[in-house]
């Protein structure tokens, strides 16, 4: 570096250099990079183990640095328990759509929470499926059209969308749970500090720790990045309100 | 040698207590042992029954199509388990509850008033252990002071008192017959 | 030293484990078992080991896999329909080339069956049970020390081929009493975690645990590592016991409680008339004893096979597999917990040896 000049940016060394396979626009890759400079400011690179299980994300297995376990289709709770439950040191992680968090992986999710289970879920919710090509999730929202509810989701047929830190916040187990959003640098920033304030729930041994992450879906939505980001200030937003729902004494 | 016997009652007479000790006993003397419990659908008040062999050789097939020995603590046991006794085996009867007699001819019946030995004993409930008491006279699978052993170990924690009753209770059904 | 112990089968199994040095159990109840979790949640906690109830089998194999992940010895034990749901599993476990010690004490199927004894899940466990090419190792034992000895070897070859293997024992074998020998205890703290586990990145390049590939080639390579695996299992783990079977006209293939019970049979037929009757009885049941059978059905002796299950046929079909069916393969099965008496098993045997005169 020149003498004199000052570096105030540089990449994380927690991320592989491996181009990214995540459609352009989506929020995959900031939602990781707010990730691992947290892990990378924490210096955890050599306790850190994350589960991945099934949906876009689960592309990450070649993303991170750190140690990494693929798992089933909503099952990363549960694969998550075997690991911290094996080696406590570890620090453990799940990564996790809503699909796989809020529909398939229920009851792993609800039981892992209300064990206190000391792991730490980043949940990140767009409100449909990716990786199978855009049905509808337990989180789309009423009246989004997917290729699984063509003419809009409907309450008397496909329920209502599931609140996932607001039902997980009225559990005795968790130590933390926040929702926050991608949708603009302040909120990217206060993702950032709610992931932070997660990892230091299970670092001090509170039991489980969630941060929600509002999220995008250009290709499957039919709209241009731009437009996906409108979609989450204007839709999502209303309907998963972004705040800390549990926090307990000592985070 | 192979001694094999069914005991049969309904649940809370100890019947699966029967068949342990008389596991526990033979191990204590290096036999070989086998205790098969079978319960009905219901967890108390129903019909219980176990099988259990105790052999100086390993030990086979658990499964018996008759039986050298048959105990029956209650009336449905009887009914069900009479006809299953081998040829000149031995079938026990606890005549303090099953007031019918055996018809067959082809094998010894011991009826033994077991309830009214164990209240003489100190406790209605020892009635099982007098009935491993006779059995244990007329098949010899193990020594009596081995299986004194096991019930002091197994009764060890329910104090002295219990020990002291299940003690008497074997000694009345050894020295029945 | 040692000494004999009379120990309930479920129990035992727990116990054994233990010495295996197995510190982690996660398990769910189900009937004819729970013996094994109860024992377990007791023992666990003096030992220093954890034991959790899960909220689902669903939810217990992942937990094991993630503990297997880690580079721990960890074990489940369940039942049929218990076994059913941990199959998505056992299919990551064997693709992430996991060790995971199962306990399937079998009952009567389909559906929710019952709970007496069976062992209707052959088919199961020895065929990959799951999604896509994959084995899991299955050994059954008769009676419970030898219950006892192969839990040992279960976290042995599980260790030694990254491979979940499944100890299939059945509800009799989980319920009966009998003196066991714990030969050795092995102390946890002596086992390192693997290279490969997920321990956190000290000094090393990232360790993942995967059964993921999209691309094909990659894919393709990982499924040949797995089957050149399973070949040299196959080669080299086979066990079986025979009674008398390379000197017999007619050969009982039988295993588990099964194979006991015909070991009576076939000891009362020996003595009493001298028959010519033997057992081979697979212990390993995946990897199947397949040398063995073609040997017997090669030999000019032997007249016909019977095979005994507390199944509606299934073990046969290998019996008929592997025999080449040189020689007539016969069958006598029983379903819904029943067990057949050796006074059953005998009368089959003299139908076999008429028909084979």
């Amino acid at each position: 570096m020149t003498e004199g000049m000052k570096q105030i940016f540089k990449n994380t060394t927690y991320l592989t250099d491996m181009q990214r396979s995540y459609c352009p626009g989506c929020t995959h890759g900031v939602i990781h990079r707010v990730l691992c400079e947290v892990l990378e400011e924490m210096n955890l690179m050599e306790k850190s183990v994350i589960v991945i299980p099934v949906g876009c994300s689960t592309l990450a297995v070649d993303y991170f640095e750190f140690d990494t376990v693929q798992a089933p289709h909503g099952r990363a709770p549960a694969v998550a328990t075997g690991v911290k439950r094996a080696a406590p040191e570890n620090f453990v992680m799940t990564y996790q759509g809503d699909g796989d968090l809020a529909s398939i992986g229920t009851a792993e999710i609800v039981h892992a929470a209300n064990r206190g289970e000391n792991i730490t879920t980043i949940f990140v919710n767009n409100g449909i499926y990716g990786m199978t090509g855009g049905q509808m999730a337990p989180t789309t929202l009423m009246g989004w059209k997917t290729e699984t509810s063509p003419y809009g989701r409907e309450a008397s047929r496909d329920g209502n969308p599931i609140r996932v830190s607001e039902m997980l916040s009225q559990l005795n187990g968790p130590a933390y749970i926040a929702r926050t959003s991608t949708d603009s640098p302040k909120n990217i920033i206060g993702t950032k500090k709610a992931i932070r304030k997660a990892f230091q729930a299970q670092l001090k041994g509170l039991g489980f720790s969630m941060v929600e992450i509002l999220s995008n879906c250009p290709t499957n939505w039919g709209m241009s990045a731009v437009d996906s980001i409108k979609r989450i200030q204007d839709e999502t937003m209303k309907y998963y309100p972004l705040g800390e729902y549990k926090v307990v004494e000592g985070i | 040698m192979e001694i094999e016997l069914l005991a049969a009652g309904f649940g809370g007479q100890g019947v699966m207590v029967i068949g342990q000790f008389m596991a526990a006993a033979s191990v204590k003397e290096n036999k070989y042992a086998l205790f098969y419990p079978s319960y009905g659908p219901a967890m108390r008040g129903g019909t219980a029954n176990c099988t259990v062999v105790s052999s100086d050789e390993p030990i086979g097939s658990p499964i018996f199509t008759a039986h050298q020995n048959v105990m029956a603590l209650n009336l449905p046991s009887f009914d069900k388990f009479e006809s299953t006794v081998q040829p000149n085996g031995k079938l026990f009867i606890n005549s303090s509850l099953i007031d019918k007699k055996s018809d067959r001819k082809d094998i010894e019946c011991i009826y033994v008033p077991s309830n009214e030995m164990a209240i003489e004993a100190g406790s209605n409930l020892a009635a099982n252990i007098v009935m491993l008491g006779v059995f244990l006279k007329l098949t010899q699978f193990a020594k009596k002071e081995t299986m004194e052993q096991v019930i002091q170990e197994k009764f060890g924690r329910k104090g002295e008192k219990i020990v002291s009753i299940n003690l008497k209770a074997l000694d009345a059904g050894y020295n029945f017959v | 030293m040692s000494e004999k112990i009379l120990m309930k089968g479920a129990e035992a199994i727990g116990e054994a484990a233990i010495k295996a040095g197995c510190r982690l159990f996660f398990g769910y109840p189900i009937t004819p078992q729970n013996e094994a979790p109860a024992y377990m949640s007791k023992r666990m906690p003096e030992v220093n080991g954890t034991f959790l109830q899960a909220e689902s089998e669903v939810s217990a194999i992942n937990m094991l896999y993630g503990a297997a992940g880690a580079g721990h010895r960890v074990m489940t034990s369940s039942s049929s329909p218990g076994i059913s749901l941990m199959m998505e599993g056992l299919s990551y476990i064997a693709g992430a080339q996991l060790p995971v010690v199962v306990v399937n004490v079998m009952r009567g199927g389909p559906g929710l069956g019952g709970i007496g004894p069976a062992q209707a899940d052959y088919f199961q466990s020895t065929k990959g049970g799951g999604h896509g090419d994959f084995r899991i190792i299955t050994l059954a034992p008769a009676d419970l020390q030898e219950q006892v000895d192969i839990m040992y070897d279960a976290f042995d070859l599980a260790d030694k081929y990254r491979n979940p293997v499944m100890v299939l024992t059945d509800g009799l074998l989980g319920q009966i009493m009998e003196a066991v020998e714990f030969k050795t205890e092995l102390d946890p703290s002596s086992f390192k975690p693997p290279a490969w586990a997920v321990t956190g990145r000290k000094n090393r390049p990232k360790n993942l645990i995967n059964s993921f590939d999209l691309d094909l080639d990659g894919l393709e390579r990982h499924n040949h590592e797995i089957q050149a695996k399973y070949k040299t299992i196959q080669e080299k783990e086979v066990k079986f016991e025979s009674f008398h079977a390379e000197d017999s006209e007619i050969v009982v293939v039988a295993y588990g409680t099964m194979g006991r019970i015909c070991k009576t049979a076939i000891r009362k037929m020996r003595e009493k008339e001298n028959a010519s009757v033997g057992l081979l009885r697979p212990i390993t049941l995946w990897p199947f004893p397949e040398k063995k059978m073609l040997e017997l059905a090669q030999k000019p002796s032997v007249k016909a096979f019977c095979t005994f299950e507390l199944s509606a046929g299934q073990m046969v079909e290998d019996v008929r597999l592997y025999s080449k069916e040189l020689k007539p393969v016969h069958f006598h099965g029983r379903t819904g917990g029943n067990v057949p008496s050796p006074e059953e098993v005998i009368e089959k045997i003299k139908s076999v040896q008429k028909e084979a005169r």
